[in-house]
């Protein structure tokens, strides 16, 4: 379980490009809740992400991952915690090294790491196996730099290294916004079976209401750092886009006037 | 053509700027960290060594301890980078001045002479099998592959590759649970380490210790990194530090050539530019060789 209380952060704190990007942001996730997020630019989608992987600290309000408060925590001390998958493809992995090593650095996330071999032979079975339920033949090429892969090979990759350990929560950043419409939906759906397959807490930002709706347990809006809705269970069954953006308006009494959360 | 005695000069001194360009590969290919300590770290090594070695300290033990010293420099330079947020070049460039007064303390004077002293050279003299210019280069070409066997497993070790991660991508690290901070510092002080290693063999084989020994060791070691990717395409661990070996090998013996070779006139002082040229090939030729290439493969098709 995952739980943010009253979170305000403002950048840039008194200069002229002053910006308060979260403004008392409130959300508990449940433990096996794949939570969808949207918002429109500058809502805080990211900086809410970043605040809950430690990338950013929060001014003020309270963050809770699993029964330990992680608020002052850096990113290193919650990353047996908090997984996550980046927006850019080339951002989780490193491309320098080859496929079994991002993969062995991952399966070490958030433990102590030692001076025994990086790659032990106990885990190839484990690379292998998981390697090949993406179907892309990555299994027989373990020893090739990461470098090699595609965009979305590489965001496969790094799913997979997301889901290797376990995690109180799976944070995914609009992590199909940067790849071809076929990979994007390709990313997705291994996103979604991986998510049921491990029953994972994850929660996902993501640009399009459609795609929001389509996948998940539950859906939050993000509007000027704030959550304005939160829907869930029934409710949440047979929304379309319209309903959402219907929503919207009626809590916040304003007019969506972001075309891609139309159009996307 | 070059003497023995000058080749195996060359081979001498090539194996130590190998320690150097280790530790060059760790700072500058690792880690992304442009580190210039190496030029005050390189003297330090040296300074600690005669120092303890003059004190009556057994001279392995006195090395020992210029490791330690090039670690603490280094992990100086990472401080003031990491916890300070002091642009890296300019923390490696700060602590490399503070250093020129530091080794002049340690010293006691500018320099320091060994030649009457035990150093870890003297016992290997009695060996009867080798002779005496042969000694320190194979005593330094058995201290470079320990170096190199060891580096080559801590790079493929858990730690080893948490660092590489780090200075390939620093967010990714971090979001995987490594503290960049702490590797950062680590790494740029075994970098250091191995460069205080590299000035204590150096002081002890050329039986001195001075205070500006240090000067340009960081553009020999990069030549050397340089040249030997040239060389080696680095596409490994261990192909990057063999690489780092032979291109410091590799450096010194052109070097020697070059002041050997009476048509083309040059002699000592002439050092600093041969360097500068060599570099400047170095990083220029493999561009050309891809060039060529191109050329020659446009021109089949």
């Amino acid at each position: 379980m995952i739980s943010a209380t009253d979170l305000r952060l403002t950048f840039g704190k008194g200069t002229p490009l002053e910006n308060p990007a979260l403004r008392g942001m409130s959300l508990t996730v449940n433990q096996g809740e794949f939570v969808t997020v949207i918002g429109s630019n500058g809502a805080g989608k990211s900086t809410f992400l970043n605040a809950l992987s430690g990338e950013v600290m929060v001014d003020s309000g309270k963050i809770v991952v699993d029964n330990l408060d992680v608020t002052r925590l850096p990113t290193h001390k919650r990353a047996s915690r908090v997984a996550r998958v980046f927006q850019d493809p080339l951002a989780g992995t490193c491309e320098g090294l080859s496929i079994e090593e991002n993969l062995a650095l991952a399966i070490k996330r958030g433990q102590r790491r030692g001076l025994t071999s990086a790659v032990k032979k106990q885990y190839f079975e484990q690379f292998r196996n998981s390697l090949s339920s993406l179907k892309l033949g990555l299994e027989d090429r373990l020893g090739d730099k990461m470098g090699l892969l595609s965009g979305g090979q590489r965001q496969a990759v790094s799913l997979l290294m997301a889901s290797l350990t376990p995690s109180a929560i799976l944070l995914l950043d609009e992590h199909t916004a940067a790849l071809d419409p076929k990979t994007a939906a390709f990313v997705l759906e291994l996103t979604t079976k991986i998510i049921e397959e491990q029953k994972l807490t994850a929660l996902m930002v993501t640009h399009s209401m459609k795609q929001a709706l389509e996948v998940g347990t539950r859906t939050v809006m993000l509007h000027q750092g704030q959550v304005v809705f939160d829907i869930g269970g029934q409710e949440r069954e047979g929304l379309e886009v319209k309903d959402l953006l219907e929503l919207f308006e009626k809590q916040r009494g304003l007019s969506v006037d972001d075309d891609s959360l139309l159009l996307g | 053509m070059l003497s023995e005695i000058a080749f195996y000069g060359a081979l001498e001194t090539g194996l130590i700027y190998g320690l150097v360009a280790f530790g060059i590969y760790i700072s500058f290919r690792v880690l992304d960290f442009p580190d210039l300590t190496v030029d005050g770290s390189f003297p330090l090594g040296a300074a600690v060594a005669a120092v303890l070695i003059i004190a009556g300290w057994n001279p392995w033990l006195a090395t020992g301890m210029a490791v330690l010293a090039g670690m603490a420099a280094g992990a100086v330079t990472a401080i003031l980078n990491v916890k300070l947020n002091i642009l890296n070049l300019l923390a490696s460039i700060l602590t490399m001045i503070a250093l020129y007064s530091v080794n002049l303390r340690v010293m006691g004077r500018p320099n320091l002479a060994l030649l009457t002293e035990d150093t870890v050279l003297t016992p290997w003299y009695d060996l009867e099998f080798l002779e005496y210019h042969q000694v320190s280069v194979v005593l330094f070409a058995i201290v470079a592959l320990v170096s190199l066997i060891l580096l080559w497993r801590f790079m493929k070790s858990e730690t080893g590759l948490a660092m590489r991660a780090t200075g390939a991508n620093a967010r990714m690290a971090r979001a995987q649970g490594i503290a960049t901070g702490g590797m950062i510092i680590f790494g740029v002080a075994l970098s250091n380490g191995l460069v205080g290693l590299a000035g204590a063999l150096f002081a002890q084989s050329q039986g001195a210790a001075d205070v500006t020994m240090g000067v340009g060791v960081i553009v020999i070691g990069l030549a050397s990194l340089i040249g030997g990717e040239a060389v080696i395409t680095p596409s490994s661990v261990m192909r990057a530090l063999v690489a780092c070996v032979i291109g410091a090998i590799i450096y010194r013996l052109a070097i020697a050539f070059a002041l050997n070779a009476d048509v083309l006139g040059l002699q000592a002082q002439d050092l600093n530019l041969i360097t500068a040229v060599l570099v400047t090939l170095a990083i220029v030729l493999p561009g050309v060789r891809t060039n060529l290439t191109n050329r020659f493969s446009r021109k089949k098709a």
